[in-house]
């Protein structure tokens, strides 16, 4: 009974979340439903004991990409759409095909994996101890690749934002 | 185990005793909740108290001391100053925005406490990745800085709230890479494990706490400066800024939910002095040998008190730091020397198996030596070329 309750709670929130995020006219408020939504999935997660899972998605996407799509949002544009224009743009329509395409992947493989086979409760238990040995043993080469990934991607970024003043300076100069 | 060592556990298990069976869970979490909100909203008040009193003591001067005796009632006064105060909404506010952005940073920050282990079987919830929550939990509050300072549309607000979020991302990092050593050499993300790993004794007497390693005392110094960039306060106050920017993204904000900001900034000091406590000194463990007869809260206590106190000392000393220099820190100094930490714990963990006698004090001086040349270097390196002597017109 409580266990129901809670997911009501989590899954309206974010569905709410998500919804608010794609209908709001105002882009900080769109901004921060997602924030809400991201949180409401982590919810989900830890309500599955998913422990890791529902952290790193708090860690990560609360943390870090909500506050990355909000400073973008600040450095970048007005906030505000135009009273009376349209909140979809103009190509709206490609979306459709798009978002078929990408459900009925995801359907496809969720149909095909056995996550749909109902198990015990407790039969699949991934204590945060087993999750960082099968990434420091198994995993490892992987891991590091990700990692090596991401540390070149953060120098490019540092790259492309250090380029910008030094071409000022030197047609000051 | 003392009676008095587990009064509190007891006493916990009797109260929820007498609810039904079946509400018995919901009745003792209920039960660690009201604790842990009574004793540090205690904590706070009497925080505020102690701070501005220390702080007159170290200005020379006499501090509060007109409500009650000595002042120690000023706590009191100020709050039902804030709560009868006239609560202003700017009229071009996001009145919904301004409205949560007090509540969203107060209520992460409370949940934090949840995973610290306060003394011997006290802990709320022994979580498996204790520690990533306590960091997950806490990323909320940059959001609600935010929200803050965007929904006050004042451009006094704006700024503060973007040079928060900036302090706050930067400091991030340092933070979490400064326990990373503790979490490697402990073999564990849950906080109880932490604190049961540092609860031997070398020699036969001194406690193995971290602070008592090479890396745990670089690593105490690190965390304890990112704490204090996390929570805003001096030196790395400038989000608030009251001569620049006038409080920053407080500006707009008055009564209660002033409070609560308030409230919030001292209670994310006391949950990052607490984990400061349980990854470097000892947890609740008692220094040495003899001193074990003494309860395990009390040794909790005494050490988070001496954090306080090292944070309220170190606001009344250093000056307030420009922001170009407060970044720079964190990215070229903090960052990297957190990185060196963890290549001397990886050093201090293999040196452990050395066989022959008289190793510890090798041990001791190569790993110490590891840390302190970069932190001498990069110190070096950061401080620039020094201006020239100043010369003097008209005074020789």
């Amino acid at each position: 009974m409580l266990n129901e309750i809670i997911f009501l709670l989590c899954a309206s929130l974010t569905l709410a979340g998500a919804v608010a995020a794609m209908m709001l006219r105002n882009l900080v408020h769109c901004a921060l439903c997602a924030a809400g939504a991201f949180a409401g999935l982590a919810a989900l997660y830890l309500q599955l004991d998913a422990q890791f899972v529902g952290l790193a998605q708090l860690l990560i996407y609360v943390g870090a990409i909500a506050i990355l799509i909000v400073f973008t949002i600040m450095l970048t544009r007005g906030d505000e759409v135009r009273p009376g224009a349209s909140i979809a743009s103009p190509l709206w329509w490609v979306g459709l095909p798009v978002g078929a395409l990408v459900l009925a992947c995801l359907v496809g493989a969720i149909m095909a994996s056995p996550s749909l086979l109902r198990l015990p409760a407790g039969a699949v238990h991934a204590p945060v101890r087993k999750i960082g040995e099968a990434l420091m043993n198994r995993y490892v080469m992987p891991l590091q690749a990700v990692g090596l990934l991401l540390t070149a991607a953060l120098l490019g970024a540092v790259a492309i934002g250090l380029r910008e003043p030094r071409d000022a300076e030197s047609k000051t100069q | 185990m003392s009676r008095l060592d587990q009064i509190f556990v007891l006493t916990g298990h009797w109260l929820a005793g007498w609810a039904p069976a079946a509400l018995r869970p919901l009745a003792s979490a209920v039960l660690a909740i009201a604790c842990i909100m009574a004793v540090f909203a205690t904590c706070f008040a009497l925080t505020t108290l102690a701070e501005r009193k220390l702080l007159g003591r170290m200005q020379n001067r006499f501090g509060p001391n007109r409500v009650g005796p000595c002042g120690l009632f000023q706590p009191v006064a100020d709050g039902v100053k804030m709560l009868i105060k006239e609560d202003i909404v700017p009229f071009s506010a996001d009145k919904t925005l301004h409205f949560l952005a007090p509540i969203v940073l107060t209520v992460p920050i409370w949940l934090a406490f949840a995973v610290l282990p306060f003394g011997r079987n006290m802990t709320a919830i022994d979580l498996d990745g204790g520690i990533l929550f306590f960091f997950a939990i806490g990323s909320a509050s940059e959001l609600a800085v935010f929200m803050a300072g965007w929904s006050s549309q004042n451009k006094y607000s704006v700024v503060g709230a973007m040079r928060a979020i900036a302090q706050m991302i930067s400091y991030e990092v340092p933070l979490v890479l400064s326990t990373v050593p503790v979490l490697m050499l402990a073999g564990s993300l849950s906080l109880n494990d932490i604190v049961a790993a540092q609860g031997t004794y070398a020699f036969g007497w001194l406690a193995r706490w971290n602070v008592f390693t090479p890396w745990g005392l670089a690593g105490l110094f690190l965390f304890l400066i990112a704490a204090t960039a996390e929570s805003n306060r001096s030196p790395f106050d400038l989000p608030e800024g009251e001569s620049e920017i006038i409080a920053g993204y407080l500006t707009e904000y008055s009564g209660f939910k002033y409070a609560l900001f308030f409230l919030g900034e001292y209670v994310g000091l006391f949950a990052g002095a607490g984990l400061g406590v349980t990854l470097f000194l000892g947890g609740w463990h008692a220094p040495v040998k003899g001193l074990e007869w003494a309860p395990s809260w009390l040794w909790f206590g005494v050490k988070f008190a001496a954090l306080i106190f090292l944070f309220i000392w170190a606001r009344a000393t250093l000056p307030r730091l420009r922001l170009d220099q407060l970044l720079n820190f964190a990215w070229r100094f903090m960052v990297p020397l957190s990185l060196v930490n963890l290549l001397v714990a990886a050093a201090w963990y293999w040196t452990g198996a050395w066989p022959f006698g008289g190793a510890a004090p090798i041990r001791w001086v190569l790993c110490a030596g590891l840390f302190i040349f970069p932190y001498h270097w990069l110190g070096r390196a950061l401080r620039g070329p020094l201006p020239p002597p100043r010369k003097y017109s008209y005074a020789e």
